[in-house]
């Protein structure tokens, strides 16, 4: 009876580490998330309705004020979309003062409206990291009236109506296609082959189009002639493709066979698997090729060991927007409805890190004068 | 007599209750190796799980949970693997919503349609994996498998670009677009919070108590009548249990199979009615991978109707509590993934233990009322 008992704790202690074995290899791109996580105070919002008026000028005029930050798919540590939010909010707390707590939803999305409203329990101001936050977002924000909302990537208006959703409700949106030409632009300056690629994190949901229709057009406007090679990791309602690196790094390494010598994503956390394709590519054929990173400026943000493979970024500054969305909060002059970032504000661009594209950053600035003046119109769909 | 069911019931609680406790000793061991303390964090579960609107979210997570725990249990319960849930349910919710919005009928006619065409749809998914085994011999886990694959990312995607309201996205606009064609008011079945509202406060901060949990109730009865007060649900268990004796007393397992396979697929195609009723619409924000956690559902639930809604309402409670984690930072969501899978591993062996103490019991039992009857 007692050896009986032994074995069975046994397999409970062998289970037991297995269980903790499978989290661990599976919480790789959330590593680092307990390490800078701020614990939300527990000021109830109320109390900080006087600092959103003029502060002291001496104390930062964000003290004493909380934010709450809802990743989304691929969540902290995607070297890409969230932690430039992230990027964005640690900038808030160290210029402005401010304190913040930070959430990831289930890996099924199911409790995205549960973590709004969390957040808008223990904080005035809430940012949405993603558009699949929107309807949520609209919804709790309808219930949160003292609350306000930010949502990055969705306009959060009612076009129907012509005006925001909610009163309290912000949406961020990029320029993502003009910035995406700029790119699109300097891999065409940059390939030797004429042949450069496009990978995109999820297809047809109107979002990433925005970047392969940008990039197709800045490289056509260098040259006309140029192959591009453009494919989708997954399809919506699919999401997966923005976080899988393995998938990616697959078909990079298919489009470097292709004779493509550059590689744009448009993937989120895939990306990581794209830098691998190249150093791997670059190694065994002896020839160099190039990935061009999105959204953070992922010279700064990939393994070392990848970094010289990132010939630049389309810089989608959502920690901008993040710091301007609590900033207006904190002055009282959050506003609602669409915000759209640009190159004329350097909502959009590109990143020079590495040097690998100072060569011809005067043609690019030509580009973007171009387009800011409205010479060149970046159509923002493929069709 | 009674001394004897009352040791039956405590027989049947003791293997969840033992599953229980030593998840929640093992799940406080790897708190404290990551540094949190597991006090503060299950003392702010329980907090937050006692709040009323937060029961809401439980009884909403759990409604779907509920359905495709019992979708999966219907196969179980006659040896059938149906991995096929999850695509099952997806399709099924897709066609649905836009059946369900290309008419426009009264309330009761709109909403009962779309749920027959739902359950049709799931049920004839996984009859195809049906039909495949009984007369090709192909496994229902392999066939499973691949249908999902089929589903999900080949025709779901197909059809949802398809069937996209207006026709096309516009990535100008608002995101807010993306998806099928918003289904009329009649056919989204309306929340019942004045039916909870009867036994306490108001309901707060805008949570709505899905109407489906209504459906998920009906479907647990008729499980339970189904399994045993039927023929079919006799049979079904008997070629379970052992297929060649069922064989031997007459029971078709073509038939059986067929039928379990595409009764699990009719309940798996209402698995998404609840998401359809709160969005109105098939859009991005439909959940997926309930088809895969109502597999362990069904587990912990042990087939049963009734244990697989504490099973899910235990799913639930934790998917909810980890939120309420981060946000305090009394411990990173992760570990409520450890104690799903701990407190699954942990009823599986302890109803194994339980079991085997219970037929030792039962055979001395037996044995001290034979020798009485001796006497």
């Amino acid at each position: 009876m007692l050896k009986k008992w032994k074995l069975i704790i046994a397999l409970f202690a062998v289970l037991g580490m297995l269980a903790a074995f499978g989290t661990g290899c599976g919480d790789d791109d959330d590593s680092g998330s307990s390490a800078s996580e701020a614990p939300a105070e527990e000021a109830p919002a109320e109390e900080e309705a006087p600092a959103e008026e003029e502060a002291p000028a001496e104390a930062l005029a964000g003290e004493g004020v909380t934010a709450g930050l809802v990743f989304d798919i691929g969540g902290r540590g995607d070297q890409s979309f969230n932690d430039s939010a992230a990027a964005g909010i640690e900038r808030a707390k160290a210029e402005l003062g401010i304190e913040f707590s930070e959430s990831s939803p289930n890996d099924d999305g199911s409790n995205r409206a549960e973590l709004l409203q969390l957040q808008a329990d223990n904080n005035p101001i809430v940012i949405a990291v993603g558009f699949l936050f929107a309807g949520d977002a609209a919804t709790v924000a309808a219930n949160n009236p003292d609350t306000n909302f930010a949502v990055i990537d969705d306009a959060m208006m009612d076009f129907e109506a012509g005006g925001p959703i909610a009163e309290n409700a912000a949406g961020l949106t990029f320029a993502e296609h003009e910035g995406s030409f700029l790119v699109g632009a300097a891999a065409a300056l940059k390939t030797q082959t004429g042949t450069v690629g496009f990978i995109g994190g999820v297809c047809c949901f109107g979002l990433i189009e925005k970047f392969e229709a940008g990039f197709t057009a800045g490289a056509k406007a260098v040259n006309p002639d140029i192959i591009i090679i453009s494919q989708y990791i997954t399809e919506f309602p699919d999401f997966d493709g923005f976080n899988a690196p393995d998938r990616a790094k697959e078909i990079a390494a298919a489009m470097y066979a292709d004779g493509a010598d550059i590689v744009y994503h448009a993937a989120g956390g895939s990306g990581a698997g794209l830098f691998e394709a190249a150093k791997e590519v670059s190694e065994n054929t002896g020839s160099k090729v190039w990935g061009i990173g999105v959204d953070s400026d992922q010279y700064n943000t990939v393994d070392d060991a990848v970094k010289e493979y990132v010939l630049t970024s389309m810089l989608k500054r959502v920690d901008n927007a993040v710091f301007l969305a609590i900033e207006s909060h904190i002055n009282g002059t959050f506003q609602a409805g669409q915000t759209a970032f640009g190159l004329s504000d350097d909502g959009v661009g590109y990143s020079t890190s590495g040097g690998y594209v100072d060569d011809i950053v005067d043609e690019l600035e030509a580009f973007k004068a171009d387009i800011v003046a409205g010479n060149i119109t970046v159509p923002d769909s493929m069709e | 007599m009674k001394n004897g069911s009352i040791r039956r019931i405590a027989l049947a609680l003791a293997a969840p209750f033992a599953a229980v406790v030593f998840a929640t000793i093992a799940s406080s061991i790897f708190l404290l190796i990551a540094g949190s303390n597991p006090f503060t964090a299950y003392g702010d579960m329980f907090e937050y799980g006692s709040r009323l609107e937060i029961q809401v979210d439980i009884l909403n997570r759990a409604t779907p949970l509920y359905i495709s725990g019992v979708a999966a249990a219907i196969g179980f319960r006659m040896n059938l693997f149906n991995i096929g849930v999850e695509g099952q349910y997806r399709l099924a919710a897709i066609v649905a919503a836009y059946v369900g919005a290309s008419v426009s009928l009264p309330g009761v006619l709109h909403v009962g349609l779309i749920l027959v065409v739902a359950m049709l749809v799931g049920g004839a998914y996984s009859g195809v994996a049906g039909v495949l085994k009984v007369t090709r011999g192909v496994n229902e886990v392999i066939s499973t498998i691949m249908l999902n694959a089929i589903a999900i990312s080949g025709l779901i995607a197909w059809l949802v670009r398809e069937w996209q309201a207006g026709g096309s996205v516009d990535a100008t606009t608002s995101n807010l677009g993306v998806g099928t064609e918003p289904i009329d008011e009649s056919g989204l079945i309306p929340n019942i919070n004045s039916w909870l509202e009867v036994f306490t406060r108001e309901i707060g901060k805008g949570k709505e108590l899905t109407g489906v949990i209504l459906v998920a109730i009906v479907v647990g009865i008729l499980y339970h009548i189904l399994i045993n007060r039927t023929r079919f649900g006799f049979d079904l268990r008997a070629t379970g249990i052992n297929p060649f004796a069922a064989r031997a007393g007459g029971v078709s397992d073509k038939k059986m199979v067929l039928g379990a396979m595409v009764l699990s697929g009719v309940v798996a195609g209402l698995v998404g009615m609840a998401e359809i009723a709160k969005l109105g619409r098939f859009n991005p924000n439909f959940v997926g991978g309930l088809g895969f956690a109502g597999i362990a559902v069904a587990l912990l639930g042990r087939n049963h109707p009734g244990g697989i809604a504490i099973g899910a309402l235990l799913f639930a409670f934790l998917d909810t509590a980890s939120g309420v984690l981060q946000v305090t930072g009394s411990a990173s969501r992760e570990i409520v993934f450890i104690m799903q899978g701990i407190i699954l591993l942990a009823a599986v062996i302890a109803y194994e233990v339980v079991q085997r103490f219970r037929i030792r019991e039962e055979a001395r039992l037996a044995s001290a009322l034979l020798e009485g009857d001796a006497q």
